[in-house]
């Protein structure tokens, strides 16, 4: 196409015709749907290659959502087994220690099915790689399940009447359950909180930019959860402690969870409060509020208890399926990458920094 | 702990004892013609699978659309008007301005931006800038990779290993750039109607994992230049050890901008930035995301330390929040 001056007053590419690389984005609409809050700040000018994303969208599953819940149930589960182990609650002690090898279980095969190649999985444990945050929460993962699969044999031998074929080895499965129970305890808060790590330690800008905050949202989602588990599955005699750690899971995921707001970019936190993504972790925080307020006043009562533990449950899954999703969805869109980039960098400048960008005149 | 972020001798970090000089590509965008030969010749070198469906983009001559699993060498297409290309000069200007950087070579004196005298502007302009694989300083793909499957060559480059690579998807997500990608068939859904698939093709090779540029590592290790680069009619891609092509990036954008083409630029060449400087340098004519890249990078490893701290500190209050629960009883 070729233009001269003459061309301007005939315009040869009426505006708005077709994608144009390098065009403009501003004003968007702002709530348009109802269901999107409005933007928190104004609309900076940027420019994008055809409106394509920058990163690349992670390729995982809804599985993975699944497993970051069900990693921290079993986590918190094994903590709760532990104590219950020191303070002799046998039926808290069963039924945590149950939880924590289902719902691990659950979790590692929901990770081995999302894998590209699953019939590899045993590669995760051919290196430990302290740069990977997936090396060493596959490690986490296999020492936490060992504790957890021995500690759980132990109490379902003692269910069945000790009818599992054991033999001899009876003797030493007694002799272990104890350190085992302790041992899974120990991993249970790393399998909790590697997670977030696993997250933040990526170019996905909305995880990335969470990295500070994320670690404790998902321990204090992680405690509410398995605390939650406990109260449907446990007598509120022997409950107690999980009525409390739900509490202080409650308080920690409502404080973490805002001032994780507080200190992201505002851009880069965008899709924690917009869209799908926004709607699951609004019903998360109604439902994480519902639950603590249902064990502070009722938690004695059974089916309050339990009402209240299933509350806290799904509070915790709408957590991380909202969370992974707002990273998903910020990866896929241009915006999120460009502009919290380009701010930082001209702060920079403006700071008198001139010697670390990554364009430079020569 | 390997050394994070900063400058430093990637192959020499991982312990290579017989460490080659650091390989790389300089891409001069400025004399690129968009033939795409360096596509053809990387999917034909390497036996890389068609991906998508032959559809066009809509943008431009661009029909690629973005790198992947199968596509290592992307060719760009923006079409620029006069407003936008005075933009472009003055972005440059402020870079020139703000006299970056003053690593190596020193900053270009440069003609005084005043005195310059520009090249008539023209009305419209199509840029052309072959992509590839960074091959960072510091990886986030490799960083991440929990199996070892990615390594760093004996030349500073980036691979993976298919035998090894499980799928884990995490490198995807490292990778600042949006470079590597898991391979998958392309096909969504079964294709039915008639014609929708257009032309048959071979099964697709090493599905399920995470593919990349290698640099041609087998062409490497043989003394041979990687075919895109052999191809390019323009030599828009050179390729050599990498302080080579530094410092003919930064002889040519002096060049350019003595010509008065002020809104050439680096990208890449510092290894002060957030990746500890690219083993991939290009000559850009406008601003980074015009072109579909980053504008400030940083590898996402570099704030692990932190990042171990936070979770350390978190997992310590989840244990000090269950042994609260179990003191007292109510």
């Amino acid at each position: 196409m070729t233009t001269s001056d003459f061309d301007r007053r005939h315009p040869t590419d009426p505006p708005g015709r077709g994608r144009r690389a390098g065009r403009r984005r501003s004003a968007r609409p702002n709530g348009a749907d109802g269901s999107r809050e409005m933007r928190m700040v104004p609309d900076l000018e940027f420019t994008s290659y055809y409106g394509r994303p920058v990163v690349k969208p992670v390729p995982w599953g809804p599985g993975i959502a699944a497993y970051l819940f069900l990693g921290g149930v079993a986590g918190g589960s094994a903590l709760l087994g532990a104590g219950a182990q020191l303070t002799g609650r046998a039926l808290l002690r069963r039924n945590c220690r149950m939880a924590a090898l289902a719902a691990v279980g659950l979790g590692a095969a929901a990770l081995v099915e999302d894998l590209g190649r699953p019939e590899r999985f045993l590669n995760m444990l051919r290196v430990i790689k302290v740069t990977s945050p997936m090396s060493l929460g596959s490690w986490i993962l296999s020492a936490f399940s060992a504790g957890a699969g021995v500690a759980a044999a132990a109490e379902v031998d003692r269910m069945t009447g000790e009818r599992l074929p054991l033999g001899p080895l009876r003797r030493v499965l007694r002799a272990v359950e104890g350190p085992a129970g302790l041992e899974a305890a120990a991993f249970g808060p790393l399998l909790a909180v590697y997670t977030a790590v696993l997250l933040a330690d990526t170019s996905t800008p909305t995880w990335n930019d969470a990295r500070g905050e994320l670690p404790f949202v998902f321990v204090s989602s992680a405690s509410l959860a398995s605390a939650g588990l406990a109260m449907i599955t446990t007598p509120v005699a022997e409950a107690a402690p999980a009525r409390k750690l739900a509490v202080l899971g409650v308080i920690g995921d409502l404080v973490a969870t805002r001032v994780m707001h507080q200190r992201m970019d505002p851009v880069a936190a965008e899709p924690l409060h917009e869209g799908r993504p926004g709607a699951l972790l609004r019903l998360s925080e109604g439902l994480a509020v519902a639950g603590g307020i249902g064990t502070l006043l009722g938690g004695r009562r059974r089916p309050v208890a339990a009402a209240a533990g299933l509350a806290l449950m799904a509070a915790s899954a709408l957590t991380r399926f909202g969370i992974y999703e707002a990273g998903i969805r910020s990866a896929k869109d241009p915006r999120y990458t460009i502009e919290p980039q380009k701010r930082r960098l001209a702060a920079r400048r403006a700071a008198g920094i001139t010697d670390d960008s990554i364009t430079t005149a020569g | 702990m390997p050394q994070l972020a900063g400058p430093t001798d990637p192959a020499a970090d991982a312990r290579w004892t017989d460490v080659k000089p650091r390989k790389g590509f300089f891409t001069d965008t400025s004399i690129c013609i968009g033939c795409k030969a360096c596509e053809v010749a990387c999917k034909e070198w390497n036996r890389n699978p068609r991906d998508g469906d032959l559809d066009l983009l809509g943008s431009s001559y661009d029909n690629t659309g973005a790198l992947g699993a199968s596509t290592w060498r992307h060719v760009a297409f923006i079409e620029q008007k006069r407003e936008r290309i005075e933009e472009a000069q003055a972005t440059g200007r402020t870079l020139v301005d703000l006299g970056m950087p003053s690593v190596g070579v020193p900053a270009p004196a440069g003609p005084p931006p005043a005195e310059t005298v520009l090249p008539d502007t023209p009305e419209f302009r199509w840029l052309m800038s072959s992509d590839v694989c960074k091959h960072c300083t510091h990886a986030g793909c490799l960083d991440v990779c929990p199996t070892g499957a990615l390594f760093r060559t004996e030349f500073g480059t980036v691979v993976v290993q298919d035998d090894v690579c499980n799928g884990c998807g995490t490198c995807v997500a490292g990778c600042p750039f949006g470079v590597v990608e898991r391979r998958s068939d392309g096909t969504a859904a079964p294709k039915t109607e008639r014609g929708e698939r257009k032309g048959e093709q071979p099964e697709v090779p090493k599905l399920g994992i995470a593919q990349k540029c290698t640099l041609c590592y087998d062409r490497l290790l043989d003394d041979e230049t990687p075919a895109c680069s052999k191809a390019c009619p323009t030599t828009s891609i050179k390729f050599g050890d990498h302080a080579d092509m530094v410092a003919l990036a930064r002889e040519r954008v002096r060049q350019l901008h003595v010509e008065g083409r002020i809104e050439a630029r680096l990208y890449g060449a510092n290894e002060l930035d957030g990746v500890g400087g690219t083993g991939s340098v290009f000559l850009l004519l406008d601003e980074p995301e015009v072109y579909g890249l980053p504008p400030d990078p940083q590898v996402p490893t570099a704030h692990l330390p932190q990042m171990f701290k936070r979770a350390g500190l978190a997992a310590a209050a989840m244990t000090a929040a269950a042994l609260i629960s179990f003191i007292g009883g109510r």
